[in-house]
């Protein structure tokens, strides 16, 4: 595997990782304040489809994000409403929720657009474009010199190479999901709201006590929540593909979950995990079988790796994984 | 003193959680620009109009009883098996590998071997994430999550791999042979005179299905551990000072879990297709969740909700073939049902409560 192979691998990683971190750091602001959410998934879903269909219809694919996050919004809500306010068990919520948006989106799709559960192919200003640095080798510059863009790479230094194809190019969202990851970070441990945030993770009764409101502080949680899942389905459907497709999110919700855990709900190593889970999904697209030293690894191992990382992670072999404290407890203020 | 009495608990309540989502459902199709009457009367006439009808409502119905009462036996020791998909993809590949490459003189003795590796592979594929809970406290909904992944990649993986016949391009194993095929509703009726679809695919396990409910509550309620499973799930600080170890328990109910949910691939995989195939469980173990939630986790329940899903599968599958009302409308029914029997049970529970407090006091 030459060097620029390699750039472009991490190129596809980086692009790959971009909704598995957001939706990741949807759930940590959620698990963190004490609501297990494996909704995740059908947020996503919802998010997708909306976004895709609004960018479609209207031609902005601006629209089509916002539409895309106030659909993840609602389903949040519903998720709070069960969770929060009617105390219900929030896996089976989750579970509601990740069927309601696989039914609905076909559904919709079917009605509005009748091309079988998927929204027309988005073109021009209903999907997000890559952003081109300063300085970086782009479409532009092949225009220019009549020649494809990964030609003009290959024939650059190493260090442009890298600054080409891995940091510019991306679209707008992808420099969002990583930026989130400094601000979920100053959010939760250096503000005031991310301590009540966390403490009402651990221990709801002394944030009651202390006379902040448990059910304001979770509700907060759940939309941020709804806002991040929102993006991550709308960079989906609009920047990585163009339009949706039934069941696009392919367990996406569920890998993210699995990054969750793995970081041990932290976002520096949210980020670190997102971009594991990413590389073996950039690897298993772009090779089958992989032969290492002799012996093959199909496909099949690389498609199940997080899962299994994960559970040996759950099991505590590999450092133990501690869920918020009051994690899938409704709170019941004592009377 | 009990807020209200039992039957407004096991009846009331989730016929009002039904009335809530079948209301919704309607609202649903009304927005799609369909008749919810017209829709409604299609299905009944296409689930139980015919006897073909009945034979396909009574097949979902099969897998659903198995997966339901899956789900159900570990509700009852307070675990949520969301595995139930896995644990039968991995009994699809006991009953495959049992009907392909073991020399069955007669049905009946396939039957009982298929159903026992079956239950087996479902029981091992249950036991990890069993023993994880157990030991080392890791959470099951997480684990059989995982668990569910990991057996479609391990399937994919042995039916390209390993079990796909010479120069086939299908992910899929050989047909069975004639031998272990197993009477349909069709060739078990015909004797005694009753003239059954020759073309649904409900077959013997149907039986074997009532038979596991029956089973089920003879554990439940009339076992000594069928009391410890209650006992552990009602509180595990109370079983534990009752001399019931929490391992044990966990373990021996996610095993009877694992089991009845790889159970369901004697219908699917060995009475239906009668081979193995990739995504044979077609999301049955998920609506396992639903079924065994409208059922309040009892047998009885579990069979009446099974049947009850059997008739919305087959119905809907009718409403795609004449409407434009896509299958999905299921998936959303579904939906509607696990949100309001399991997660919004409050909101219909806190009203209903008060209400009858209302009146005792009124009485009294």
């Amino acid at each position: 595997m030459d060097f620029l192979t390699l750039i472009q691998v991490f190129d596809s990683t980086v692009r790959l990782s971009t909704p598995l971190l957001l939706a990741c750091l949807a759930g940590l602001f959620s698990e963190r304040a004490g609501i297990f959410d494996i909704g995740l998934e059908g947020k996503m879903l919802m998010a997708a489809f909306f976004s895709a269909a609004i960018a479609s219809v209207t031609g902005s694919v601006w629209l089509g994000l916002l539409a895309g996050i106030a659909a993840s919004m609602v389903l949040a809500g519903l998720h709070g409403l069960a969770s929060i306010t009617f105390r219900g068990n929030q896996l089976i919520s989750g579970v509601a929720i990740n069927f309601l948006a696989a039914g609905m989106t076909v559904l919709i799709a079917q009605d509005w657009f009748r091309q079988g559960g998927r929204t027309p192919s988005l073109i021009g200003g209903g999907r997000f474009g890559g952003l081109e640095f300063p300085g970086a080798i782009g479409p532009a510059d092949a225009e220019a010199t009549g020649r494809p863009v990964s030609e003009l790479i290959a024939g650059t230094n190493p260090l442009h190479q890298v600054y080409s194809d891995l940091i510019s190019g991306h679209s707008i969202l992808v420099y969002v999901a990583f930026l989130a990851v400094p601000a979920t970070w100053w959010v939760l441990f250096r503000t005031r709201f991310g301590l009540r945030l966390r403490a009402v993770g651990e221990n709801p009764a002394a944030v009651d006590t202390s006379g902040v409101s448990v059910v304001g502080l979770r509700y907060a949680a759940v939309a941020i929540c709804g806002l991040l899942c929102g993006i991550a389905g709308a960079y989906l459907a609009t920047a990585l593909q163009a339009g949706f497709v039934k069941d696009m999110t392919a367990g996406r919700g569920f890998i993210a979950l699995a990054a969750l855990i793995f970081a041990k709900w932290r976002p520096w190593q949210a980020m670190w995990a997102c971009l594991l889970f990413g590389f073996l999904q950039a690897i298993a697209l772009r090779y089958q079988n992989i032969d290492v030293g002799g012996v093959v690894i199909p496909v099949q191992v690389m498609d199940a790796l997080p899962y299994i990382l994960t559970v040996v992670i759950l099991a505590g072999f590999v450092g133990k994984a501690i869920p918020p404290r009051a994690g899938g407890e409704p709170y019941v203020k004592e009377r | 003193m009990d807020k209200m009495p039992k039957w407004a608990d096991v009846v009331l309540i989730p016929l009002i959680s039904l009335i809530l989502a079948a209301a919704l459902s309607a609202l649903v199709i009304l927005a799609i620009g369909e008749d919810p009457v017209a829709a409604v009367r299609l299905m009944v006439s296409g689930a139980l109009g015919s006897t073909y009808g009945w034979g396909y409502t009574l097949y979902y119905a099969t897998n659903f009883m198995f997966t339901g009462l899956a789900v159900a036996v570990a509700f009852h020791a307070r675990m949520f098996n969301i595995g139930g998909e896995g644990q039968a993809m991995l009994g699809g590949l006991g009953v495959a590998l049992m009907c392909l490459y073991v020399p069955w003189p007669h049905w009946t003795l396939a039957l009982i071997g298929a159903s026992t590796l079956a239950a087996l592979f479902g029981a091992a594929w249950a036991a990890i994430p069993a023993w994880l809970q157990a030991k080392r406290g890791s959470h099951i909904v997480i684990t059989t999550i995982m668990f569910n992944f990991i057996a479609s990649a391990v399937l994919n993986y042995v039916l390209v791999n390993l079990m796909r016949p010479q120069g086939s391009m299908d992910p899929a194993t050989a047909r069975f042979p004639e031998p272990v095929h197993l009477p349909t509703l069709h060739e078990l009726l015909a004797p005694i005179g009753i003239n059954f679809s020759k073309a649904a695919p409900a077959n013997v396990s149907l039986l074997v299905a009532v038979a596991a409910c029956v089973l089920v509550w003879l554990l439940i309620w009339r076992t000594r551990l069928g009391y410890e499973i209650r006992a552990y799930g009602h509180s595990e600080t109370g079983a534990l000072y009752a001399g019931i170890s929490p391992v044990r328990i966990t373990m021996i109910a996610m095993l009877i879990s694992g089991g009845l949910a790889g159970m369901m691939a004697i219908n699917n995989v060995m009475g239906e297709a009668e081979r193995l195939v990739l995504n044979a469980t077609e999301g049955a173990g998920f609506i396992g969740i639903a079924v065994a939630l409208m059922g309040r986790s009892h047998p009885f329940g579990v069979f009446l909700a099974a049947i009850l899903f059997g008739f919305l599968y087959q119905g809907g599958a009718e409403l795609a073939l004449w409407t434009s009302i896509p299958r999905e409308l299921i998936v959303v029914i579904q939906a509607l049902v696990i949100l309001f029997t399991g997660a919004l049970d409050n909101m219909v529970r806190m009203p209903l409560e008060k209400l009858f407090l209302s009146l005792r006091k009124g009485r009294a």
